[in-house]
């Protein structure tokens, strides 16, 4: 990055891209606020109400930060995977490769402008929980930490799923049958220490856990799961990811012939 | 000598084993307006992917400016502006948007990338639409937009992919004006087309590709000198008989019009003596406009023909 191009090029794309989100605001910022407000009333206000306290917190506190984090998952993953799908789509992805742009530059860009959706979304999401409970803050730093981690690794998760994606119905897969599923099995309504031993276990295989309890950690100070180990587990896998991402990129994988 | 653009021994084979380019040597000086000709699937469009580092290639080497695209791959891109065969820019954003992201993607600033906006979005006749989705354009205009978006980074090489297609005479013409002052103040021009009257209008040198690989490379005038017969439309008043001439192959078209393949060396005094002679008036005469076209066939057909011959032999 120490190319002032480079940096230009960055600015741009990041622009690009938070201009688009923003451009169609009614599709990508509207929705998890009424989703949200919904599972607020619902699990939170109406059945929270019955199911008495989780972790030592009311129910409704309990599933707000992992109410907060799935929106951030959904939309960090959502944005670039449709966002740079589209551009191979319709070409125009074009624009960059034939600039001067290099590939470490265009992962930063789109990734940027999906963790700038995610923390957008995050903060209307809170917002909006702070109608239905008090919010309480254990550790700033954990939050920050965690948020930024997560929504970054689903932004890159997301770019790889565009890169390989042949046709819209590809960059829907992943989001339905992995995602949505290991987000509601990751701790989300519940706290895994309610589940048997052997799918205890089982859960430690699911990262999302990682994420929401580390993330929880920070409003409640209650976590399934160490913090730091939360922390380790986002970090190796945004290298991972960030690792496979550059080089499928330089590769040219899905978008040179 | 430093060229423009400096090919040699590129070779393209696709997944699938198509072989698209087969060891093509391509030179453009520095300046040139340059025509890059052939049938469809010729491997015009891969070659240009390839320059423009769209299309990774087997083997072989570019040079733009000198520079190697192997090794000097950022170097290349900044001297190149490409304007593609198909409309690739997001037709949600608004032409500004296009056209400054584009020069940001090259390292301009936003503040200059917008005043170079104005410049050429005013020279393309597009400002008023500046901040129209691209989408609402027509399809004159999106080409328009494509070679202003081309021109943000001031490139020394432009590289048009077809870029009149689809437009009108009225339109074309004008863009050719515009080429053709850029290329006066130093933009090295390499186009591709299927309208063979615009290499013709715009080009000084022409290189012709078939089956990827080059079988023609020369000046305009030199390929045009190759044609040995030349074609005139001879309106006449109205006749009742085809009139007799021998001195050239005579085809008549209805009852005031022949056409006449007159050889260069032969001349056209003995075709008007031998028209007077028979009290044929002729009001008017032009030149029937697909010499090119004729001449690219048969360049085409020989190149075949003589690859089979050797294939045989």
């Amino acid at each position: 990055m120490r190319n002032p191009i480079y940096f230009t090029a960055l600015k741009t794309i990041w622009i690009k891209e938070c201009t688009r989100f923003l451009r169609i605001w009614v599709q990508t910022l509207v929705p998890p606020a009424i989703t949200m407000t919904l599972y607020f009333i619902i699990f939170g206000s109406l059945i929270g109400s019955r199911i008495g306290e989780m972790g030592g917190v009311s129910y409704m506190e309990f599933i707000v930060p992992g109410l907060i984090m799935m929106s951030v998952i959904t939309n960090a993953y959502s944005n670039v995977a449709s966002s740079f799908f589209s551009a191979k789509f319709q070409r125009n992805l074009e624009e960059m490769l034939v600039a001067p742009v290099a590939n470490i530059t265009i992962i930063l860009g789109y990734v940027g402008g999906g963790v700038a959706r995610a923390l957008l979304v995050a903060i209307i999401v809170t917002l909006v929980s702070g109608f239905f409970v008090p919010l309480q803050i254990q550790s700033i730093a954990m939050i920050i930490a965690t948020v930024i981690l997560t929504a970054t690794l689903f932004a890159l998760g997301g770019l790889l799923n565009a890169m390989f994606a042949k046709s819209f119905d590809d960059i829907s897969i992943i989001p339905t049958f992995v995602l949505t599923p290991l987000t509601y099995l990751g701790g989300v309504f519940y706290s895994i220490t309610l589940l048997p031993s052997f799918w205890q276990a089982v859960s430690q295989f699911n990262p999302i856990i990682y994420m929401v309890n580390g993330f929880r950690y920070g409003f409640i100070g209650v976590s399934d799961i160490q913090p730091m180990v939360a922390i380790a587990v986002l970090l190796v896998f945004n290298a991972v990811f960030f690792t496979l991402a550059w080089y499928l990129l330089k590769r040219g994988t899905g978008v040179r012939t | 000598m430093t060229y423009a653009l400096e090919i040699s021994e590129l070779r393209k084979t696709y997944r699938g084993g198509f072989e698209a380019l087969k060891g093509l040597d391509l030179t453009v000086k520095v300046g040139d307006f340059y025509a890059l000709l052939g049938p469809n699937g010729a491997g015009k469009s891969t070659t240009i992917g390839i320059i423009s580092s769209l299309v990774n290639k087997s083997s072989g080497t570019v040079k733009v400016f000198g520079y190697d695209l192997d090794t000097q791959i950022n170097e290349v891109k900044q001297h190149i502006g490409l304007v593609p065969q198909e409309f690739n820019f997001n037709q949600f954003e608004t032409l500004m948007q296009i056209v400054v992201n584009q020069a940001g993607y090259y390292g301009v600033s936003r503040t200059l990338a917008k005043e170079r906006a104005e410049k050429y979005l005013k020279q393309l006749g597009l400002w008023d639409k500046r901040n129209e989705r691209a989408r609402n354009l027509s399809g004159g205009m999106k080409r328009r937009l494509m070679i202003a978006r081309a021109l943000l980074h001031e490139p020394k090489l432009l590289i048009l992919d077809e870029p009149t297609a689809g437009v009108d005479i009225e339109l074309r013409r004008s863009m050719w004006e515009f080429l053709t002052r850029i290329n006066k103040e130093g933009v090295t021009i390499i186009l591709t087309t299927h309208y063979l009257e615009e290499a013709e209008m715009l080009c000084r040198n022409i290189g012709i590709i078939d089956k990827g690989q080059i079988i023609e490379n020369t000046t305009m005038k030199a390929l045009l000198n190759k044609l040995n017969v030349e074609t005139f439309v001879l309106d006449l008043e109205p006749i009742t008989k085809p009139p007799v001439i021998e001195s050239a192959t005579m085809r008549m078209i209805d009852d005031h019009t022949i056409e006449v393949d007159v050889a260069k060396s032969a001349g056209l005094n003995s075709v008007f003596s031998e028209l007077s002679a028979q009290n044929i008036k002729v009001l008017s005469m032009r030149n029937k406009a697909n010499r090119l076209e004729e001449l690219f066939v048969n360049l085409v057909e020989q190149g075949r023909e003589s690859k089979e011959s050797a294939a045989h032999a």
